[in-house]
């Protein structure tokens, strides 16, 4: 019993990291229409930059300061010189020109850091607080279970109460009227895609001390598993992509405590599979008519 | 290629459409002819060029082969049917593995025999193309980003599945098996490495030939039907899913035979040989050749082989630092690769193959026009 609950709280500090990285996805897609398989590349970057500051400076806080900021530059400079760019004959082509960057940012990295794995330093103590006698979150899991949900608050509140967040929805749901009505559509975009990779960037910034370190690769993995639970949650709901992430953050807990931590991959890629063949609109979506 | 459609439609072609009018002739075997003959005339020309180069050359050769067989499979889904796979590195990893582990088990049981290898391929290609089906059923109720996000969870399957079921695949030491050696027909002091490259042109052959039949033929019309627009594909009477599915089958299959070809040039399979890399790069081939040529996949797999000894060559001829090279060493191709995808899909979607086919049809224009002059 006491595996149980050590595993269900570490899945929930693990979960909140997958639940922003599928934010982070589902704010592009419900911006644009494309899922970013570069977005892990891309946090993985920022990451790189946010411990390079880090370490210079010898302040976390800086470091992470500067990791978010590279991520928003990232993401408006990847929409502005080439999403837009791309032709939107098939949804395929903006899938492979995002691969073509996830090629391109990692074979960058590995030129400028190496390959090899780097340690990455945690503001607060890895070490698990025993609660009554269980072992349950340590400061560090208590931080990123914090940031995470800030996160997720602040980009709710963003949505549903500023008036950016109106014509960013508007953008997105009907790019022809708000022109119409004077909503910079394009400007919106590049919000969109600046702000979702921001937050790709505080997930990486998070996730990376949690795993073997820092690697052009290391968000390889991470990745597929915030995928998995914003496809879950449905790729449209923000509300889905955070208990997609938690759920999704619980089952592999789960399944790599009982079952070994080399089941992790099979499972995810069982789970995605069960999800889009018995819900294909997420767990969160209305019944909807298929078309063909 | 023109022939059929320069032409007024041949009478043969009307007969075909009558009850009880006789199969064969006209212009269907016409394309199968044509086919053969293009591929007789392709493998007598590279038989000829392996008699003259030196080991190494050979196998790059081989590996060019062997990268054919994926790379044609590969454009006939993504570019033909618009199904978009990131998977096919795994898929190629099945055939290799298949290879590996049949010939291992014969050889333990001291099976020996010429047909081994032939038969251990064609177990790659089985089980390849069941695994493409069970694949392929999920894909064909999955569109666009869904389908690319569950194949690109299958591409980082492969260590993990030979972690798991270690006791098979020998983790992540991967498997040996018996190198092919040539027969003894071809004398003494025949070079292996020719005989591997004739092995993998043997392969790379007849899946272009067969692929280039089946893309002609009713379903290849079907895959291009199916992909600009389901509805009206539907509406036809084309079944989608199991045109869909029968696709997915087809291009594992020759993944298969790739991947297999490509595990007995060096009589080894490890996981780390199929990263997740090697699928985008499959990939960037097929892109960078031209979505849905076959032509086109041989400008790919070309590429492939010819890019990945691009930055050894360079890193010895600018005799750089040693700390720097080894971090360019790998790194170089990856990042010449991200950067060819990215521009070629915004510059020229079309890939190499539009060039060079537009290319001859401005020379063929200018040669017809020149007599006017």
């Amino acid at each position: 019993m006491e595996r149980f609950w050590f595993l269900t709280f570490d899945g929930l500090a693990a979960g909140a990291v997958y639940a922003a990285f599928a934010l982070a996805l589902v704010l592009i897609w419900r911006a644009a229409r494309v899922v970013n398989f570069a977005q892990g590349a891309m946090a993985v970057a920022t990451a790189y930059v946010g411990y390079a500051v880090a370490g210079a400076t010898g302040s976390y806080w800086l470091g992470l300061a500067a990791a978010v900021l590279s991520g928003l530059a990232l993401g408006a400079l990847v929409e502005r010189v080439l999403m837009r760019f791309v032709g939107t004959a098939g949804p395929l082509n903006q899938v492979i020109v995002a691969l073509g960057l996830v090629l391109l940012i990692q074979a960058v990295l590995g030129m400028v850091f190496g390959n090899g794995y780097r340690p990455a330093a945690t503001p607060f103590d890895t070490d698990a607080l025993t609660v009554g006698g269980v072992a349950a979150l340590s400061p560090y899991d208590l931080w990123v279970l914090g940031a995470a949900l800030a996160v997720v608050v602040l980009l709710a509140l963003l949505f549903t109460r500023t008036p950016v967040g109106l014509r960013m929805r508007a953008a997105a749901f009907a790019p022809e009227v708000s022109r119409l009505l004077g909503v910079s559509v394009g400007r919106m975009l590049t919000l969109g895609w600046a702000l979702a990779a921001g937050v790709g960037a505080l997930a990486g910034m998070l996730v990376v001390p949690t795993g073997l370190g820092l690697h052009p690769h290391a968000m390889d993995l991470v990745f597929v598993v915030a995928f998995t639970a914003a496809v879950v949650g449905g790729l449209d709901s923000p509300v889905g992509a955070v208990v997609g992430g938690l759920l999704v953050g619980l089952i592999l807990s789960y399944v790599t405590g009982y079952l070994g931590p080399d089941t992790t991959p099979l499972a995810v890629l069982v789970l995605l599979l069960a999800v889009l063949l018995v819900r294909p609109g997420g767990l969160f979506s209305a019944a909807r008519a298929r078309h063909v | 290629m023109t022939t059929t459609r320069t032409e007024p439609v041949p009478p043969s072609a009307l007969r075909r459409l009558l009850p009880g009018a006789p199969a064969g002739g006209g212009p269907r075997s016409a394309t199968l002819l044509r086919h053969l003959a293009v591929a007789v005339l392709a493998g007598t020309l590279v038989v000829l060029l392996t008699n003259q180069l030196p080991p190494y050359q050979n196998l790059q050769v081989a590996r060019v082969c062997a990268f054919l067989c994926v790379t044609a499979g590969y454009t006939v889904l993504v570019g033909l049917n618009g199904q978009l796979s990131l998977g096919h590195g795994a898929l190629m990893a099945t055939g290799a593995y298949t290879v590996a582990l049949v010939q291992q088990g014969l050889d333990d049981r001291a099976v020996r025999g010429w047909w081994i290898l032939p038969g251990s391929l064609l177990a790659a290609v089985a089980v390849t193309a069941l695994g493409g089906l069970v694949v392929g059923l999920a894909a064909a109720r999955l569109r666009g980003p869904y389908l690319a996000g569950v194949t690109l969870a299958v591409a980082t399957l492969v260590p993990a599945v030979t972690t798991i079921f270690t006791g098979v695949f020998n983790g992540e030491q991967g498997l040996r098996f018996p190198a092919q050696n040539p027969p003894a027909a071809l004398g003494a002091y025949f070079q292996p490495e020719r005989w591997l490259a004739w092995i993998a042109l043997a392969a790379a052959l007849l899946t272009i030939v067969l692929l280039a039949n089946l893309v002609r033929s009713r379903f290849g019309r079907s895959l291009r039907a199916v992909r600009d627009d389901e509805v009206a594909a539907r509406l036809a009477g084309i079944p989608v899913a199991r045109t869909q599915v029968l696709a997915f089958v087809v291009s594992a299959a020759c993944a298969g035979l790739g991947g297999g070809v490509y595990a007995v040039l060096t009589a080894t399979v490890a996981p780390g040989k199929f990263p997740l890399d090697l699928s985008l790069f499959l990939l960037m081939a097929i892109v960078i050749g031209g979505l849905g040529s076959l032509a086109g996949a041989v400008w790919g797999a070309l590429l492939l082989v010819a890019l990945q000894d691009l930055p050894g060559l360079l890193t010895d001829r600018l005799d750089l630092p040693a700390a720097l090279a080894q971090r360019l060493e790998g790194n170089l191709a990856l990042a010449v690769f991200g950067l060819i995808l990215i521009v070629v899909m915004l510059a020229a979607p079309g890939g190499l193959q539009a060039g060079v086919r537009a290319l001859a049809t401005r020379l063929r224009a200018t040669v017809r026009r020149a007599p006017d002059r």
